[in-house]
């Protein structure tokens, strides 16, 4: 049976996991592998910690959830606490080690109807002007988290393959743009699964931004840089 | 009312019914609930009925005060709430019912216990949030939806040839319920007079009259998808000229005395 | 990216939802009647979308029981009609299609399981197999499809509307929370362009276009036992020659496994996963699936396990399954392996984790 790259991302709301997802499968679809999306829907999903499991393979995906994941992507200290589960000794750990308080959204709200899927923005200015307002149609942007925090505690990583800390949300903040921190993130993903090319996410934003560029050039110049940027981060890494 | 300073630290006052513990609680940001149940709460303060009620909750919003008061609660079903806080009042009159739904637990797939209850003049109080949708499962048409709003099953804006023009729940109530009944229609931007009529409620059905609904003009800014003032005129000024303010049935007897 | 449409055979990447609306335009449905509860609201924000653009109609109603009943009245004037449901709206859309199995109306129910009982959860589960297919008060007279992913709600959701118009059945497709929520790539296409003959719609009574001039009394009460018992035979005997017809279901590997694996729905595709990853390895392990749950392919279950020692039943849910599995080989003295998680997900490692403890 050909190989399943099984991925998994988890952070907070706002933290952009499920938009990551969805372009990072849909890039996937693009380049004619098969690809299977589903948010969410792990024992670790008890609210706030939203979870998105891709897998992208050139034969028959199986079940939407699985156990083990080839990479694991939790974003922040509360992900790393819950995705344990996913973590074995074949995974490739990937996390983000700035010193950033990452916002929380109450565990109970999560899970209940209508924030199934992503718990909202915990520090939005705007109420709910960062919720994906369509999840078909929603554009990858993150809310910025700015309160300095203790970050992760690297006692809680579990033992896997590989551990790689990112400081995408310092980079994001100071470099780049607070919005584009999935960006950076999604620029790791690639760097770290190796089964697309990194002009498969290029395409991929295009086509869900496309419009949005043309309007604003500089937004392409930011994502694209976005994206080097963490793809890098973890090539050099590796 | 709690301690309006904790170590030194100045918190927000709180009814007493209110369960601490599980605030701040789990409603959107600009939600119109946390102002309803804040005015319930003081006016449950008020009237020392905390250990005599029952607080019954819906499918929706409403299901997420479930844990809000430190009262007995119960969730139940869609729609459901009218029937099973009218059984437990039925079955033991000593019990001050509280039915809290939104419009589709009244106005929808609740509205034939709604009515029924009202003709039956059911001694319970129900207290009905309206804001236009169905916040919980992401923003569908609901009974109460304006002319021309758009929501998720009325993508280019509501037709009321196709579907009818917004229901007016208390005035239906208003027409059917015998002498006895209390009902009236608040909204969240006026919090007081909300008070008022959510206590007048109570009361009417702590004197056993009959039974008392209060619709209460609520927001949704996550379903609306607007922002904080857009959200204060939705509610001010475009709900509140269809829907309008006041109360529908006073009981003789409340008037008098 | 192209434009989502009918013409020719088009790969898509959508959620279960979106098929379901697009599988439903190209099955050349009328109307649907609908209400919210979660995880198929999209189904219907999908469809009031394209309907004024492919001259669909849409309604919501008060509730289940009205999209239910509203429904019937859809397809007794004649119109494909569907509605779609989950959880405690299944519940009540069962007195519907009590009426359905009664009256013989080609109703189609879109169902994306969520966990049970009462409101439990939106996710997922396979704790409506039984509800679906025999929640009314009768004995079942209804078609039964379990899917196992985005080709097969295509497929299905097309032919559901064909089963049930051909042969006077309600129809479910039953899908789940898992389904309704996920991406993957599918085909869709325009059946009729396919060769895939739709069977058109005719109304029972109110045919005002092609007036005939005769009357129809339609009732679904009566008077004596014998009469009753007359109606339900003969709906009986209708069921039991559709159902050889109508029955489907795959099988991998049986004919020298020690061990089969059954399942249904998308808990199959870890079935599948596990099965295949077995094999490599060299055990004897076989894959059963039945796809019309109702009908339940328990003939076809009684030949392939004819060389097995063992059947191992998964299923997200406590025994719904299994019980269907039991009754269909009453009398065999073949021991059943279960692994039965109620509203949690199986994955294939699972599956495999557990037969080789067999």
């Amino acid at each position: 049976m050909a190989k399943v790259t099984k991925i998994a991302l988890a952070g907070e709301g706002g933290q952009g996991v499920q938009s990551i997802a969805e372009i990072l499968a849909e890039a996937a679809n693009q380049e004619g592998k098969n690809a299977l999306y589903i948010p969410n829907f792990g024992v670790e999903q008890r609210g706030g910690v939203s979870v998105a499991y891709v897998q992208i393979s050139d034969g028959h995906i199986g079940a939407p959830k699985f156990i083990e994941a080839d990479i694991l992507i939790p974003l922040s200290p509360r992900a790393v606490q819950r995705t344990t589960g996913h973590a074995g000794a074949n995974t490739i750990y990937i996390y983000d080690n700035s010193l950033v308080a990452a916002g929380e959204v109450n565990d109970n709200i999560v899970g209940m109807q209508y924030f199934d899927v992503t718990p909202p923005c915990p520090v939005s200015d705007e109420p709910n002007k960062d919720l994906p307002q369509d999840m078909i149609a929603g554009e990858p942007k993150t809310c910025a988290f700015n309160k300095p925090g203790p970050g992760v505690n690297p006692d809680d990583i579990p033992e896997v393959k590989r551990v790689i800390a990112i400081p995408a949300n310092d980079i994001a903040k100071n470099e780049l743009h607070p919005r584009v921190f999935n960006i950076i993130i999604l620029g790791a993903v690639i760097a770290a699964t190796d089964v697309l090319p990194l002009d498969s996410i290029k395409n991929a934003l295009e086509e869900k931004l496309g419009h949005k560029f043309k309007e604003n050039p500089k937004l392409r110049d930011m994502n694209f840089k976005a994206l080097e940027r963490g793809y890098q981060l973890i090539k050099s890494a590796m | 009312m709690q301690e309006l300073k904790e170590n030194g630290i100045w918190q927000p006052a709180m009814p007493t019914s209110w369960n601490e513990e599980t605030k701040p609680h789990k409603f959107c940001p600009g939600c119109g609930h946390g102002i309803i149940l804040k005015v319930l709460g003081e006016a449950v303060d008020e009237l020392g009925i905390k250990d005599q009620m029952v607080f019954g909750c819906d499918i929706g919003c409403s299901l997420l005060a479930w844990d809000f008061f430190s009262i007995d609660t119960v969730q139940t079903h869609h729609g459901r709430t009218t029937p099973v806080i009218t059984g437990m009042k039925r079955a033991n009159s000593d019990i001050i019912g509280v039915a809290y739904m939104g419009d589709g637990g009244g106005y929808a797939i609740g509205s034939q216990h709604l009515f029924n209850s009202a003709v039956r003049n059911e001694k319970i109080t129900i207290i009905l949030c309206n804001n236009c949708n169905y916040g919980m499962t992401g923003g569908q048409m609901a009974p109460t939806t304006l002319p021309g709003m758009k929501t998720e099953t009325s993508p280019y804006g509501r037709d009321i040839e196709q579907t009818g023009a917004p229901t007016k729940g208390p005035e239906m109530v208003a027409e059917v319920a015998p002498e006895g009944a209390y009902v009236a229609r608040g909204t969240i931007s006026n919090p007081r007079q909300l008070k008022g009529f959510i206590k007048k409620a109570l009361e009417n059905q702590m004197a056993g009259r009959g039974l008392s609904f209060v619709e209460c003009l609520s927001s949704c800014p996550t379903n609306w998808r607007t922002n904080a003032k857009q959200t204060w005129e939705f509610v001010e000024k475009d709900m509140a000229q269809y829907f309008k303010v006041g109360e529908l049935r006073v009981p003789q007897e409340m008037k008098e005395g | 990216m192209a434009e989502v449409s009918l013409k020719g055979e088009q790969r898509v990447f959508m959620t279960g939802n979106e098929v379901v609306a697009w599988a439903a335009v190209a099955a050349k449905v009328d109307i649907m009647y609908g209400y919210p509860i979660t995880p198929q609201n999209e189904i219907m924000h999908y469809w009031t979308r394209l309907a004024p653009k492919h001259g669909k109609k849409f309604l919501q109603t008060e509730d289940e029981i009205s999209a239910g009943f509203t429904s019937l009245g859809g397809v007794l004037s004649g119109a494909k009609s569907f509605t779609a449901t989950a959880g405690p709206g299944n519940v009540l859309m069962q007195e519907s299609a009590g009426m359905a199995e009664m009256m013989r109306l080609p109703m189609v129910y879109i169902i994306q399981q969520r966990g049970g009982p009462s409101t439990a959860t939106v996710i997922y589960a396979q704790q409506e197999t039984t509800l679906t297919c025999f929640g009314g008060n009768g004995e079942g007279h209804r078609i039964v499809y379990s899917t196992a992913g985005h080709q097969d709600l295509f497929d299905y959701t097309i032919k559901a509307f064909n089963t049930a118009w051909k042969y006077k059945f309600p129809t479910f497709v039953l899908g789940d929370g898992y389904q309704a929520k996920m991406r993957e790539p599918l085909t869709i296409y325009d059946p009729v362009e396919k060769g895939i003959e739709l069977v058109k719609p005719e109304p029972i009574i109110g045919n005002t276009k092609k007036p005939t001039g005769q009357f129809k009394h339609l009732r679904n009460t009566f008077n004596t036992e014998e009469e009753l018992y007359e109606i339900v035979m003969a709906h009986q005997r209708d069921w039991d020659a559709a159902a050889e017809e109508l029955v489907e279901w795959d099988a991998q590997g049986c004919e020298d496994a020690d061990v089969i694996i059954v399942t249904h729905g998308i808990v199959s595709r870890a079935a599948l996963g596990a099965y295949t990853q077995l094999r490599a390895e060299g055990k004897k392990v076989g894959y059963f699936r039945p796809i019309t749950v109702r009908p339940f392919p328990g003939k076809q279950l009684k030949d392939a396990m004819k060389n097995a020692k063992k059947l191992f039943v998964a299923e997200s849910a406590y025994g719904q399954l299994l019980k269907m599995v039991q009754t269909n080989l009453f009398g065999s003295p073949i021991k059943i392996e279960t692994l039965l998680k109620p509203g949690v997900g199986i994955t294939s490692e699972e599956i495999y984790q557990e037969c080789q403890k067999l």
